[in-house]
């Protein structure tokens, strides 16, 4: 429960990359009220070589961090993929798409993630769709990585349309992540969660991701960190709240965005219990 | 599509967020006059990125009511159809160079 300055709500990180992070963040996150995280498999600021390092990468996130997260009182699951960073690499990606139905079936995992688009290429797109036809099988839910900055309104059209053409799959078990100003709307009309990541720089400001809240709405809506190897903030999801707060919304609002939202999308996966 | 109306005044805005936003035009303005005293100036407004910028300045000022949304899409690439390869490519630049860049 975060309690800076009369904050007092309970606060679900649904995308975060750990495996990054120190135990000091873990600390913090626990600190503040932070109980609750989902961790998208992603790329790790270098191209892997073999699918053999994937394997070592699933066994981390589905094993090692849950169990670094529980030393601090924190519930960890994780989502598993071969992020679109490397997707270019289609020899790679058969043998690392071959692999992850094996560690969809482990307990931690909730779904496929953090698939899309990175460069909005031919390749990625192959690779997206392999992707989609998987978690269709599975009936898994699954978590979108759009492409950054100039990439991002085109990425993510393209990466709506594969999903919607896969007809097993129905958009309220996708959550389109790193959503912003210009692909909001878009992404509600045709029926997909919307995640705001809070990411200095090239994605939202606390302060502009409620200007979206104000300006779009709450529902089917949840706010993240993304906080990783880069410039990030693994507490801006308590800064984001806490903006909520000093403008004067509700405290059932920020609950809604912060906790009851991401609760209710996980919780289309069995395995999710939130803290 | 419901909105989550905000409970501020506009005269509570400006007095939560005027002196924050006031540094950041003065930093726009100093990025400007920093290029304007740089080696190659010139060659620099060429630049697509320059360009891209000033463009949204204007946005800035002519739009109303949906200007973030506006400033995103100005600096979108709007073509449709998937680029042919990322093989090299991971960044991203901010703004869109055009048509055909990615064949560069």
């Amino acid at each position: 429960m975060a309690h800076g300055r009369g904050l007092s709500v309970k606060i679900i990180d649904p995308h975060i990359h750990m495996v990054s992070r120190t135990t000091d963040d873990y600390q913090a996150l626990a600190i503040s009220g932070i109980h609750t995280i989902t961790e998208p498999a992603f790329w790790a600021g270098f191209d892997r070589g073999t699918g053999e390092g994937f394997k070592d990468y699933f066994n981390q996130l589905t094993i090692a961090e849950p169990a670094r997260a529980a030393k601090f009182g924190i519930k960890h699951y994780c989502w598993i993929c071969l992020n679109p960073k490397e997707a270019e690499d289609l020899k790679l990606a058969e043998e690392v798409l071959e692999i992850i139905p094996d560690y969809l079936d482990r307990p931690r995992a909730l779904g496929v993630g953090e698939i899309g688009l990175n460069k909005n290429s031919r390749n990625e797109l192959k690779v997206l769709e392999r992707h989609v036809a998987i978690a269709a099988e599975r009936d898994e839910l699954i978590l979108v990585h759009t492409p950054h900055l100039e990439d991002k309104l085109k990425g993510t059209r393209l990466i709506m349309d594969a999903i919607l053409n896969e007809r097993r799959i129905n958009p309220s078990r996708v959550i389109i992540d790193h959503a912003e100003e210009q692909t909001v709307e878009e992404i509600k009309d045709k029926g997909f969660w919307v995640g705001l990541t809070l990411y200095p720089n090239s994605k939202c400001s606390p302060a502009r991701a409620v200007d979206i809240i104000e300006a779009y709405g709450s529902d089917k809506i949840w706010m993240n960190s993304a906080a990783d190897w880069g410039v990030s903030d693994p507490l801006a999801t308590l800064k984001a709240a806490n903006e909520m707060r000093m403008r004067g919304h509700s405290k059932a609002l920020i609950q809604k965005i912060f906790y009851e939202n991401p609760k209710a999308f996980l919780s289309q996966c069995p395995k999710f219990e939130a803290s | 599509m419901a909105t989550e109306k905000s409970p501020m005044s506009a005269k509570e805005v400006l007095d939560t967020y005027f002196l924050e936003n006031r540094a950041r035009i003065l930093d726009i303005a100093s990025f400007l006059d920093r290029i304007d005293r740089a080696k190659a100036s010139e060659a620099g407004k060429g630049d697509f990125r320059y360009k891209a910028f000033m463009k949204a300045l204007k946005i800035l000022v002519q739009s109303e009511g949906n200007r973030t949304k506006a400033l995103q899409v100005s600096f979108s690439d709007l073509s449709k159809e998937p680029r042919k390869s990322a093989a090299g490519l991971k960044g991203a630049y901010g703004a869109w160079e055009g048509p055909f860049s990615e064949d560069h």
